[in-house]
């Protein structure tokens, strides 16, 4: 009966989004009167997750299960939803989950609502609230099955504690080679930076920079802040910067806690993407710019006057916020 | 190799997002309806495979006659012909399972559709539908090519890239990076013209079952003014960022 989270881990270790989605699987146990069980893969330490009121883990040990496989991960959620008989599962809603929730949705013969951003309205009928029009909506989506597979937003619940008494599980699910028939050959992943999916910040440039060369101030900004960088479409179509840091409608989406843009006028297209960002500042010298309609805080200047000043200032801040 | 690419058909993104009937339906009143992007992406890199490996391509939508223009754009951007499911999109896994049976039946090789529709952004048929015909899946992706029965795919981690190989039949939930921006073709006369001749089948659904429903819609609440900054007085923004937001 418990409710499952897969809560997902890199080289072992947990994220800020694995106790979130742990938190969230609490609540909504809570409100169904049952318990938490996470499953986890090739995990070191599991015992944090029990800070989060996870009374269960299945940690699955499989070298064959060191990178992440869509097919044979979502398999093993579903044996282990099975062994639980388990009625809601929970994951996030980073690029792999995205990738395994709906081979895991058929698997359960589940109802799956992704970009859920609140606990459930209601148990009975089951809904959620989710977003949708790329942030310029909500939907409240009713589940008639008798399984749900729910997709938490990032930084939609954030962390409760909640202690609880964890027992932890060896579980080897049965896996058959058609669960290893897409083959990673390859991954192309630095590690010395931050993501734009976990970052808490993000700091992003527009056209307004005037050229690649001038990215050194956005980058020293985010070094400083320990964010992540982003850039609009064009920056990144005009090939200043990799497309890996577009954000936008069909870029990367943000839900980062704050999101600096400079130089970003705020074309529609890039709003619907960093919509969901909970505070939002822009540095633009042309008042006009729409995206002051949509910021919390902005600065009419000229970015290149202000973005070196405001460096110097957050470098202090940080010192004596150390 | 045979080809078919799924077309959402959802409001231009500038369109005003209201609702009717108590919040209950989307009010189309006035509002555009275009090509998903991230299908159109899919579409042109299929384009590709059609005028490079002499593939050919359908395009197909679930959805009721009012989609037939942006198939017929389809078509007029180069598709062979175009299958549209008389019924109305209502979630994501009976849209999977209208498009599985196409896809059986027309012993299609390659599926191509977005990773998400800009209207629901469920982000789930593609991967839904690959699981029903047990075909391959490779989501989020942003390079394609295929050899034979061999496709190699370039997928979006979060932070980085991952290079996968899969054997057909295989589906794909792409992006921006299948193609590039400047990729993109506006159909042209020529192309118009010849799109009104080609085929758009309409197929009656086989199945109508649903396993999730939107019952209600809510707009966000109106967003407070911003809070403008002298840029002389840069502590003011660190304070506001720090007391007032708890940002930094």
């Amino acid at each position: 009966m418990s409710v499952l989270v897969y809560i997902e881990s890199e080289e072992g270790k947990f994220k800020k989004a694995s106790y979130e989605v742990a938190s969230y699987a609490k609540a909504v146990a809570e409100k169904m009167g049952t318990s938490v069980t996470a499953i986890t893969f090739n995990a070191g330490d599991v015992a944090e997750l029990g800070n989060y009121g996870v009374d269960k883990i299945l940690n699955v040990n499989n070298d064959k299960l060191k990178n992440f496989n869509a097919e044979a991960y979502s398999d093993a959620v579903k044996q282990a939803a099975e062994k639980e008989g388990t009625k809601v599962v929970i994951l996030s809603q980073s690029a792999n989950s995205k990738y395994l929730a709906p081979l895991l949705a058929v698997q359960l013969e589940a109802g799956y609502a992704s970009n859920v951003v609140a606990l459930p309205e209601s148990t009975d009928p089951f809904t959620v609230k989710r977003t949708a029009f790329t942030n310029k909506a909500f939907n409240f989506t009713k589940i008639s099955t008798d399984v749900k597979v729910i997709g938490l937003s990032k930084n939609a619940y954030g962390l409760k504690e909640a202690q609880a008494d964890t027992a932890v599980e060896e579980f080897s699910p049965n896996l058959s080679d058609k669960d290893f028939s897409v083959n990673v050959e390859s991954v192309d992943k630095a590690t010395d930076k931050v993501t734009i999916a976990d970052a808490e910040i993000v700091v992003s440039g527009g056209r307004g920079l005037k050229g690649p060369e001038n990215w050194g101030m956005i980058e020293e900004m985010a070094d400083i802040l320990g964010a992540a960088t982003a850039c609009s479409k064009p920056v990144s179509d005009m090939g200043w910067r990799p497309h890996s840091e577009h954000v936008g409608q069909t870029g990367k989406p943000v839900a980062s806690n704050l999101y600096i843009a400079i130089g970003i006028s705020g074309a529609i297209q890039h709003l619907a993407g960093i919509n969901a960002a909970k505070t939002k500042v822009v540095i633009n010298n042309d008042p006009e710019a729409p995206f002051f309609k949509a910021a919390d805080y902005g600065i009419v200047g000229d970015a290149f006057e202000v973005v070196p000043k405001l460096n110097e200032k957050l470098k202090e801040f940080k010192e004596k916020n150390a | 190799m045979k080809i078919l690419v799924c077309i959402s058909h959802v409001p231009d993104t500038t369109s005003k997002i209201n609702f009717t009937e108590g919040d209950t339906k989307f009010d189309t009143n006035g509002v555009q309806f275009v090509i998903n992007p991230n299908d159109e992406f899919g579409l042109t890199r299929a384009m590709w495979f059609k005028e490079k490996q002499g593939a050919s391509v359908d395009v197909i939508n679930v959805g009721g006659a009012e989609t037939e223009p942006t198939l017929r754009k389809a078509l007029a951007i180069g598709a062979d012909s175009a299958i549209r499911v008389n019924t109305p999109a209502t979630d994501g896994y009976q849209v999977a399972k209208e498009l599985a049976k196409v896809v059986k039946d027309g012993a299609y090789d390659l599926v191509i559709a977005g990773r998400e529709s800009i209207d629901y952004n469920g982000g789930m048929v593609p991967g839904m539908l690959a699981q029903l015909i047990e075909a391959n899946f490779v989501n989020n992706c942003i390079s394609l090519e295929v050899e034979g029965e061999k496709a190699k795919a370039i997928r979006e981690i979060d932070g980085g890239k991952e290079s996968l190989t899969a054997s057909l039949p295989l589906v794909i939930g792409g992006q921006k990076g299948l193609v590039e921006e400047s990729d993109l073709r506006i159909p042209n006369m020529r192309g118009i013209m010849q799109a009104r001749k080609k085929p758009l089948n309409v197929v009656e659904p086989a199945e109508t079952s649903v396993k999730t429903e939107a019952v209600k819609f809510e707009k966000p609440a109106p967003k407070g003014d911003v809070k403008l900054v002298d840029p002389e007085n840069l502590d003011e923004l660190i304070d506001l960022l720090h007391n007032e937001a708890k940002a930094i």
